[in-house]
């Protein structure tokens, strides 16, 4: 079954500038998928055209379509899309700063309005984030970064989605909370929760997920299941800034990356 | 202390307290006006200027369900202010829903012609002559240790500590105040959350319509009091928000009671002290407040500057 289908989209901001040129990809239900990509590729556009907040953007899908379990939602409006089982942690976590952590928890599961349901799911979360259940009434502005994408993480999970994305859950954390959120990722997924997963951070993605893509200019140029792209020598030099003779240098990986290209 | 000794001594004792008093009661009919101008910057981050305009419309919507179709005066209270709610509705659907998205100023320009439409219907409807409300409490007074308090004041007093404990939990713990705050601090992240931002929208537009309905009435009581202008009285009330910080509904309602004392204070003492301040330094007066509070304060008295972690 497929949890999450995108077919041949294209998306276009401001309605000139094309971003996406036709990207497929599949998330099986029950899966981790992760979307690698560098900066500008399109990773956020893409999640954009599933959750239905390019408007917001000035973008437009203009091919293509999004399913949900096998439903059409290309163009049904974002809170639609989280009430048919939906939810996202967006890139740069986007919590409610002004609100309370609790408070920030309770919009998570707004699209829900099932009393029982909320108890539980929050029972969940606070068990899952130990460190939120000690600030449920602090401002959520305070938390430390890496608390603050535990606290996006949990806001998502108050819908109880039956996928789940996140872009770029790792950007800016220290290793050891960067591990952490892989761990917490894959527990969720063995709870029954279908991921896509965005990320720049290849080694962390790929580890956790059984699949993967790879992002470029608007195209998908490559995908794998998740451990051969691990192995993967084009994807070990360019996301990994690992040769075949071990690590290479920063400025190294940089001139790489300017030659390279997987499209041609 | 020596400047105001003489002013001081000028008046007496129980003629300010019946001015502070007077000017508590004036100050709340300004908080309620302000309580409607907050909701929809909260909820929209526009500031509606359309808000003199509901109050226009609430007092005469309670005129016309008293004296023209005889309902009870306190059921026409609360007819109007269902008007006002439908009101505030109708103009989000019709007219600001396609604006979303459109740059604020572009909005608040919308809401200024608003206003004036508004203004315009209303004058063609009931005509452009003062009219007598004829509300019970005109007239009434009571008593306090040689203060004497109308009833409309206290009723006054009375709905604006009311709606401000209605807001005050409204936001706090019902799911559309929470989707309002949601909104209004970040709309991406809260239509990612499955809020409907139309919704709130539509919601905000209402309850402000709701309170200048019963803002509007507060001006109407007395003797021809209903009139074209109530709807700039708004305008007055508009310092009172941004003293006391745009976003907070008690920010509001201590800005309005500033207003209302500067104001009375003004008029009381305008006669022997302020003669080089021109005719009417009290309408002057609560601006002059409120640049000097922004100065110190920008962000108002009680507004929320954005909370960054550093
Ligand atoms: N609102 C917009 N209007 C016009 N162009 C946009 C807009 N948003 C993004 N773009 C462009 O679309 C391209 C893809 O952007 P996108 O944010 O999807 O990339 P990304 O892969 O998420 O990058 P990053 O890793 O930096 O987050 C970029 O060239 C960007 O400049
Ligand atoms: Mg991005």
């Amino acid at each position: 079954m497929t949890a999450l289908g995108v077919s041949n989209v294209e998306v276009v901001y401001n309605e000139v500038v094309l971003v996406l040129r036709g990207v497929s990809l599949t998330v099986p239900e029950g899966q981790i998928v992760a979307l690698l990509g560098a900066n500008g590729a399109g990773k956020t556009t893409l999640l954009r055209a599933i959750t239905g907040l390019l408007d917001v953007h000035h973008g437009r899908v203009t091919k293509g379509s999004v399913s949900l379990s096998g439903a059409d939602i290309t163009r049904a409006d974002p809170a639609k899309r989280v009430k048919a089982g939906l939810a996202q942690v967006m890139e740069g976590r986007r919590i409610f700063a002004e609100l309370t952590v609790d408070e920030n928890l309770r919009t998570g599961a707004m699209s829900r309005r099932n009393r029982e349901a909320f108890d539980d799911n929050r029972a969940r979360v606070l068990e899952m984030f130990p460190l939120l259940a000690g600030r449920l009434r602090s401002t959520a502005g305070y938390l430390s970064g890496g608390e603050q994408q535990m606290l996006a993480i949990g806001r998502a999970l108050m819908a109880s989605p039956d996928v789940l994305l996140l872009d770029e859950p790792s950007l800016g954390l220290a290793p050891r909370i960067v591990d952490q959120i892989r761990d917490i990722i894959v527990q969720v997924n063995e709870s029954g929760t279908s991921v896509l997963l965005v990320e720049q951070n290849a080694n962390m993605a790929l580890q956790a997920a059984h699949h993967g893509y790879v992002l470029e200019h608007g195209r998908i140029v490559k995908d794998g299941p998740g451990q051969d792209l691990l192995a993967d020598k084009d994807i070990r030099e360019f996301y990994l800034g690992m040769g075949e003779s071990g690590r290479r240098s920063f400025r190294d990986v940089k001139t790489y990356r300017r030659r390279k290209s997987w499209g041609s | 202390m020596n400047a105001l000794a003489p002013v001081l001594a000028s008046v007496s004792g129980t003629d300010f307290i019946q001015n502070l008093v007077s000017g508590l009661a004036l100050g709340s009919k300004y908080a309620l006006i302000a309580l409607g101008f907050v909701v929809v910057f909260r909820a929209t981050g526009v500031i509606n200027f359309a808000n003199g305009a509901f109050v226009l419309v609430g007092a005469y919507m309670t005129y016309q369900f008293f004296q023209t179709w005889e309902i009870n005066f306190y059921l026409s209270i609360l007819l109007a202010m269902a008007f006002g709610f439908l009101l505030g509705v109708v103009l989000e659907a019709l007219v600001l829903r396609r604006l979303v998205g459109e740059a604020p100023f572009t909005v608040i320009m919308v809401t200024i012609g608003l206003l004036f439409v508004m203004d315009n219907v209303v004058t063609a409807v009931w005509g452009a002559t003062n009219l007598d409300l004829g509300d019970p409490w005109t007239g009434n007074v009571v008593e306090v240790g040689g203060v004497r308090m109308s009833h409309r004041d206290l009723w006054a007093m009375a709905f604006t500590a009311t709606v401000l404990a209605a807001f005050l939990a409204f936001f706090r713990f019902s799911s559309m105040g929470l989707a309002m705050r949601a909104t209004a601090a970040d709309p991406e992240a809260a239509l990612a959350q499955g809020i409907s931002a139309r919704a709130v929208y539509r919601v905000a537009w209402g309850i402000a319509g709701l309170v200048a309905a019963l803002a509007g009435l507060t001006f109407a009581t007395g003797n021809a009091n209903i009139q074209p202008t109530l709807g700039l009285i708004a305008l007055a009330a508009f310092p009172a928000m941004i003293l006391g910080g745009m976003d907070s509904p008690l920010g509001a309602v201590i800005g309005g009671i500033i207003i209302g004392l500067v104001q009375q204070m003004t008029e009381l003492y305008a006669f022997e002290y302020l003669e080089w301040a021109g005719r009417n330094p009290q309408t002057v007066a609560p601006y002059v407040v409120m640049i000097i509070i922004l100065l110190v304060r920008p962000y108002g008295l009680f507004g929320t500057p954005e909370v960054r972690r550093v």
